[in-house]
């Protein structure tokens, strides 16, 4: 058996290193590292609860709306209030900006490209490949951060900038648009559409969002999707790294009459509600101390000795003791569509990856349909006043999976804060019980060539979970 | 010129901005600029071994650096080590990484107000011990010692800004390029003078308020935000008003306040981010080169003067009342 330590593993966000056990040509074991401490739930004790709203965007650069979201219901349940119906609108519409940005982000520049590789020449498809999506240079990368410019003009509009708005607050939003702003704004959600429906789709939206079968998704014969289909299907890498066919989502972008995308779990097959008592996060193998706990009495010491046994600083987050995976394809597993349904159990690379490009053309929906509810004559923001005493949670997903705040308020002031981002499910250590996490056990299996010191399949698979490491320790 | 761009203790968020670049778009800016990346942790193929070899190219000389980017600050802790941020791969500390290969490189930039001075990731306790590049706070001298110069004798350039604009970046690599950025472009805390020596306060929509001490009571009220909700646009550098974000965009367009992301130690106010301190009853912090008593006379004057349009505008969501229109003549 050989040991192979992949690092520093780019095309994601943030930090990892992943070790590999390799045995006959295939990983027998894969540890997960998250190499980046930073302590930001620390950083929040002794602060004013608001602060929260300028201080937790700043945990991730590309999740930053869903941190600033996240804060803002957690400081609303905490004063028991609801925000203003149109300000929780702009809130999930700008949310909504932020995760088909980084759906496109993640297609484009972090997943595609390695297949442009040199390693697959001579491939029938790989000249296409090259051309649309060699790392920093392909046709569609650079029509893509064009396009992905373009649509956050949305964001500098309504919330001032991208990344780190401070725009969303528990009352709603700080700028009420006109109606000339929202005109604007669908015009650039229409750009948009052409965009994706002449790149990436090569068809309509609606259609793609129609498919329902297998079958019907391999028919499809338009843009990037049906050349990532193709070679997804001719290297064999699209169904590597199964997962164990249990999602996770909080619920997506919380309106007045409920949840654009409702929450739940989907285990195999049994739906059921998220049972948020039943939430422990382990430190088992993460360099902290203190044991296993609640994230509303859990704490964050990091230990400074960086002990044997434990290999990340990242904690292991189980529901109910088990582990679950999170994301697009979860999300839309859990809301019950079709495709997503019908792929639920291949739960490997094809299927996260098409969770993810199926979500792009159903939220770009989504968003038009919300552009048009929303009524500028109304208020935007409720004045809210915080108790000084209590606690409030926040939940919302981001575009990696779910995400939770937990704030405790004492005196006026933060006594405890504590953050269970997507990747922290995704990408957790092992637990006590020995089980690993998700990306550990997708792993298993996949195919090392005799010689390769970063293994291509490896990358594949870790890329089709769309890692947010910075956010994942935070 | 090649870029190494290495990503330390920060949130990867002046990345995630500079691909909001536009007119052209990022890529084909540097393309066209003669700029690429020898590395870039979420733009490069490279990955695991092959970024070692890179990496080891670069210290052994057989490949040459022209720019250094480092985005996020310098973990120093636990106890000195740098352990809290280890480089994946590699068994070494960021913090060793930057030390190793910042005297290589010909240019070295710190990308965001992390890498500049600390920023966000030193936060609260600091319990991570972060330092910026050549600035512990507002103090000269983090990683490397106040009087340290890179290899073109420039000092790191600090383009500060929490996230940094896309151009910000962009305009000084391409001013590197072009061999026309000296250390007198420079202002006295590093940061390129193109855009620091504006104010965000300059060009900002809320100036006739301001001018008439017209103050918003509450976020999202149309008003200046300076006396209640501790907006310091009017000292912090930028010309994010004048530039625009993301479009048209600015933190004070959105009906919030400058937090002076820019500045050094902007992460620990002392106060409520959107706040302001005051004594008396008045505001603590004047603008920028304004003396205390020709404020306080000019403020106390302007607020007897104005106009019910901007005392009444000042604390609604909308516009309310519109400029009276000039009468045709007779």
């Amino acid at each position: 058996m050989t040991t192979l330590l992949v690092g520093p593993f780019n095309r994601v966000e943030g930090d990892l290193e992943i070790r590999l056990d390799v045995q006959d040509g295939a990983v027998a074991a894969a540890h997960a590292n998250s190499p980046l401490f930073r302590g930001f739930e620390r950083m929040m004790l002794g602060k004013g609860p608001l602060d929260a709203l300028t201080i937790t965007p700043r945990i991730c650069g590309i999740c930053s709306i869903s941190q600033s979201a996240a804060a803002a219901l957690a400081l609303a349940d905490l004063a028991g209030v609801q925000p203003a119906p149109e300000g929780a609108k702009v809130a999930a519409l700008l949310h909504m900006i932020e995760n088909v940005s980084d759906h496109m982000t993640h297609f484009n520049l972090f997943f595609m490209p390695d297949y442009a590789r040199a390693g697959y020449t001579g491939a029938d498809w790989h000249g296409t490949v090259v051309n649309r999506f060699t790392a920093g240079q392909g046709s569609a990368l650079r029509r893509a951060v064009e396009a992905r410019a373009e649509l956050m003009h949305v964001v500098g509009m309504l919330g001032g900038k991208w990344p780190h708005t401070l725009a969303i607050q528990p009352g709603g939003v700080t700028r009420t648009p006109t109606a000339r702003d929202l005109i604007r704004i669908g015009a650039t959600l229409q750009a948009f559409r052409r965009y994706l429906e002449a790149e990436t789709f090569g068809g309509k939206l609606e259609d793609f969002a129609g498919l329902e079968t297998v079958e019907q998704l391999e028919g499809w014969t338009g843009g990037d999707v049906a050349l990532f289909l193709q070679v997804a299907a001719a290297t064999g890498t699209g169904a590597m790294g199964r997962g164990t066919g249990r999602y996770l989502s909080f619920g997506a972008y919380p309106l007045p009459d409920g949840r654009v995308f409702r929450g739940g779990t989907w285990d195999n097959g049994t739906e059921a509600p998220v049972d948020f008592t039943a939430i422990a996060e382990d430190i088992s193998h993460a360099w902290m101390l203190g044991s296993t706990a609640h994230p509303r009495v859990g704490e964050t010491i990091p230990d400074e000795m960086l002990r044997e046994d434990a290999y990340s600083w990242c904690k292991a987050p189980r529901l109910g003791g088990r582990t679950f995976e999170t994301g697009a394809l979860a999300r839309q597993v859990v809301v019950g569509h079709p495709l997503a349904r019908a792929l639920a159990a291949e739960g490997g690379v094809r299927a996260r990856v098409i969770g993810r490009l199926l979500e792009i053309a159903l939220t770009q929906l989504e968003m038009e349909r919300l552009l048009r509810d929303i009524h500028p004559e109304q208020r935007f923001m409720d004045q809210v006043t915080l108790p000084a005493n209590g606690s409030g949670v926040g939940v919302v997903e981001a575009a990696r999976g779910a995400l939770g705040h937990w704030i405790t308020v004492q005196d006026g002031a933060i006594s405890s804060y504590q953050i269970i981002a997507p990747t922290t499910w995704n990408f957790s250590p092992r637990d006590g019980g020995g089980t690993p996490g998700p990306v550990e056990a997708a792993l298993v299996g996949a195919p090392v060539t005799e010689g390769e010191d970063t293994p291509l399949s490896v990358q594949h698979i870790v890329r089709s979970f769309d890692p947010c490491m910075v956010c994942t320790v935070h | 010129m090649n870029i190494l761009w290495l990503q330390s203790g920060g949130c990867g968020g002046c990345t995630m901005s500079l691909l909001c670049a536009e007119d052209p778009n990022v890529i084909d800016l540097l393309d066209g600029a003669g700029l690429e990346f020898l590395w870039h942790p979420s733009i490069s193929e490279a990955t695991g071994a092959e970024v070692r070899r890179i990496l080891d190219a670069v210290i052994t000389g057989a490949q040459k650096l022209d720019i250094l980017c480092v985005e996020g600050s310098i973990l120093r802790g636990p106890n000195g080590t740098g352990r809290y941020h280890m480089m994946a791969g590699t068994g070494r500390s960021m913090m060793e990484w930057v030390r190793e290969l910042a005297p290589l490189a010909s240019h070295v930039i710190a990308v965001g107000t992390c890498a500049a001075y600390g920023g966000v990731s030193s936060a609260g306790e600091n319990l991570t011990d972060a330092v910026g590049l050549q600035y512990d706070g507002g103090h000269a001298g983090g990683l490397f010692p106040a009087k340290w110069r890179t290899k073109s004798g420039l000092p790191v350039i600090n383009v500060a800004g929490c996230p940094t604009h896309p151009d910000w970046v962009t305009e000084t690599l391409l001013l590197l390029k072009a061999g026309e950025l000296s250390a007198a472009d420079l202002d006295g805390y590093a940061r390129p003078r193109f855009y620091a020596d504006n104010l965000v306060h300059h060009a900002c929509p809320k100036n006739e308020f301001y001018e008439y001490k017209a103050s918003a009571e509450h976020l999202c009220e149309m008003g200046c935000m300076m006396e209640h909700l501790g907006c310091i646009g009017t000292q912090a550098v930028g010309d994010c008003n004048i530039r625009g974000w993301n479009g048209t965009g600015s933190c004070t367009r959105a009906g919030y306040p400058c937090i002076n992301c820019t500045a050094p130690e902007f992460e620990e106010p002392g106060h409520g981010f959107t706040e302001t301190p005051k004594f008396a009853g008045i505001p603590v912090g004047l603008p920028s080169d304004m003396p205390k008593a020709w404020f306080m006379a000019l403020a106390s004057l302007s607020k007897a003067a104005t106009p019910k349009r901007l005392a009444e505008n000042a604390t609604a969501d909308r516009i309310t009342i519109p400029p009276t229109l000039r009468k045709p003549k007779p």
